[in-house]
């Protein structure tokens, strides 16, 4: 007879976000994930931890004309420009989808005043089945000659201020990783009241051809994603999370549970899933697997004992 | 509508000319799935570079679970597709958008230039399999030169559909392009034109079309990264400035309906 293992089939995954409590640490990340629902064939949605959609703006964005995207060297950039349905057509015609789908959804806005995302929250935070929500800070603040709020630290608290004072929601800030000083920023949003930060956005980049002599994007410039970043998100996410008391939400390059592991040692308590959707539509299910037998392999109690663990001596 | 994600085993390697080759996979799922004028996306190697899918008109399906694409040798990513060997894996993402509307009453003429013959294949055979009558349908293929058209013409000529052929050199077929074929042929009132190769033959098939008022169904290309409507990378201007997403909108559309500057 085959002796079975003696080991616990469910190990401990919880991880927790402000006072949402996740049942294991991998997100989707917002842009790459639709609306939950083109994926929902694909993947188990209801095994993520959470789901975080498509940025929402508070009306609806054309986006940028074609060719929003092109790939590079172990990456991709895009200027897709925002795209979206606009929150109210979001809450009738989205979210009711993502009420049954049972599991954490967290929405992402942006906006181009400090009133445009009060607007949004003061809308999303009494929707039944927003779980909380993510600020994308990287979008230009129009009445402020163009600065991206999440370039400079007081414009980046005060949308974080904003935005709590008006939801009771868990509040996780998105940080743009087009900046001196990262730290600089998580600091001040936290100060400013937020519940978690997300890092990294995209960098930004482009690309150029050569026989045309034209940049490869209508956009001219765009942002890079994919595993050509990993290296430098894993260095904001250390650095950030050594930096800020609340949690941080790795991003950036994750395709396998290592990376994703690798992400909670450099500190991060969660992370998102972002392009690696594009080429493996079942890729965060598949992490969450990954984890699942890290955790059981090695024998840990939970997988928070990752978090923050690198060995630096 | 159902996507699935296979590790294709592939059955046969076709090297039709320097640069084209039919790759025939193994895929249960996609092969039963599929209807014509819908894609896939393949991996086209194991590493991370290069990092997207590529996507591909599916070219035909069988009973057996099968399913063929057609592929010229563009790039990188074919390139490395070029160099797959039979018995090996290539994971396969589909069948994805929305492929031909095809009206059992009316009649059809197809007209497929370049690597553009490939979804006519599927579309041809579906066409035989739901009308009675194909005596009034025709089909127009194009290409460079006689290796690149000659060894496609088997499959066509299985069909009871009429086929014509032009190549630009002349070494088979009519000395031209499809659309000068087109011209010289009188299309019946209640026909549909399927089409679907380089943007500025399917642009002068569309304005023939228009200028008879037919209808014209038109398969586009646009670059992609998901193919399935989650990165919205793949948009082109349609009518009245507005965008559509060529994976999800498409790839197939009423001519109509884009924006073809004429
Ligand atoms: C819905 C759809 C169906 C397609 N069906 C077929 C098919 O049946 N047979 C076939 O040979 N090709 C087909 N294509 C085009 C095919 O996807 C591209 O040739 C391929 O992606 C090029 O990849 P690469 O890595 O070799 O080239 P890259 O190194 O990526 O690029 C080489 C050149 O090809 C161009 N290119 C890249 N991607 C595309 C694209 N998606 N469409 C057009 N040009 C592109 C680039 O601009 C560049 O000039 C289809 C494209 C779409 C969108
Ligand atoms: C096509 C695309 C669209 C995106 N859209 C958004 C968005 O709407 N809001 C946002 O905060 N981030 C957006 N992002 C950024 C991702 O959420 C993520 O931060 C970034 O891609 C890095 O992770 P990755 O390397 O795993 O993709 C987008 C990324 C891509 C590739
Ligand atoms: S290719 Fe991603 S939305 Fe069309």
């Amino acid at each position: 007879m085959e002796f079975v293992e003696d080991r616990d089939p469910f190990p401990d995954l919880r991880v927790k976000i402000g006072t949402l409590e996740l049942q294991n640490p991998v997100l989707t990340a917002s842009g790459t994930f639709g609306y939950a629902r083109e994926f929902a064939n694909l993947v188990n949605l209801y095994r993520l931890g959470g789901v975080v959609v498509k940025g929402i703006s508070l009306f609806p964005r054309p986006g940028n004309p074609p060719p929003r995207i092109i790939e590079t060297s172990c990456g991709m950039l895009n200027a897709i420009g925002l795209e979206n349905v606009g929150v109210d057509r979001f809450i009738t015609e989205k979210m009711p989808y993502l009420l049954g789908i049972d599991t954490p959804v967290i929405v992402n806005i942006l906006g181009d005043s400090i009133e445009e995302y009060k607007h949004l929250t003061e809308k999303l935070t009494v929707v039944p089945g927003v779980s909380a929500i993510e600020v994308n800070i990287s979008c230009p603040n129009v009445k402020k000659g163009g600065v991206a709020f999440g370039s400079d630290p007081d414009m980046a608290a005060a949308v974080t201020s904003v935005v709590k004072e008006n939801t009771h929601l868990p509040v996780i800030v998105k940080l743009s990783p087009n900046v001196t000083d990262i730290s600089q920023i998580a600091w001040a949003v936290q100060q400013a009241g937020a519940d978690a930060v997300s890092l990294i956005n995209t960098l930004v980049g482009m690309a150029v051809d050569l026989k045309t002599k034209r940049p490869r994007l209508a956009n001219i410039i765009g942002g890079l994603s994919g595993p050509a970043i990993k290296p430098v998100a894993l260095r904001m996410v250390y650095q950030v999370a050594r930096s800020v008391s609340i949690p941080v939400i790795g991003i950036g390059g994750i395709e396998t549970a290592e990376d994703a592991l690798e992400f909670m040692l450099a500190g991060a308590t969660a992370v998102q899933i972002g392009t690696a959707n594009f080429i493996n539509p079942r890729a965060s299910e598949e992490v969450v697997e990954g984890i699942t037998d890290y955790v059981i392999r090695e024998k840990l109690h939970s997988v928070r004992e990752m978090i923050g663990a690198l060995d630096t001596e | 509508m159902s996507q699935y994600q296979e590790n294709a085993t592939i059955i046969r390697f076709e090297q039709l000319t320097d640069t084209n080759i039919r790759l025939t996979l193994q895929t249960e799922e996609i092969a039963a799935a599929a209807k014509p004028g819908q894609f896939v996306m393949i991996r086209t190697g194991k590493s991370k570079d290069p990092l997207l899918r590529r996507p591909f008109s599916i070219h035909q399906t069988s009973s057996s679970g099968r399913i063929q694409i057609l592929f010229k040798v563009t790039g990188r990513g074919t390139a490395l597709l070029a160099h797959c060997k039979e018995g090996e894996t290539l994971s396969v993402f589909g069948p994805l958008g929305h492929g031909f509307h095809i009206d059992p009453a009316k009649a059809a003429c197809l007209i497929g230039g370049g690597m553009g013959v490939a979804p006519m294949l599927f579309l041809a055979k579906r066409i035989c399999q739901m009308k009675k009558d194909t005596d009034t349908d025709l089909i127009i293929l194009g290409g460079r030169n006689r290796s690149e058209i000659e060894p496609l013409l088997a499959d066509f000529h299985f069909l009871d559909i009429g086929v014509m052929v032009a190549t630009d050199d002349g070494s088979y077929g009519r000395h031209g392009l499809v659309t000068d074929v087109m011209k010289t042929i009188s299309l019946p009132d209640n026909c549909t034109v399927y089409t679907c190769g380089p943007h500025l033959m399917m642009k002068e098939v569309f304005r023939q079309c228009r200028k008879k008022k037919i209808e014209c169904q038109v398969s586009v290309e646009s670059v992609m990264a998901c193919g399935m409507g989650a990165c919205l990378g793949c948009n082109m201007v349609a009518k009245n400035s507005r965008y559509v997403h060529v994976c999800s909108d498409g790839p197939v559309f009423n001519a109509e309906d884009l924006e073809w500057n004429l």
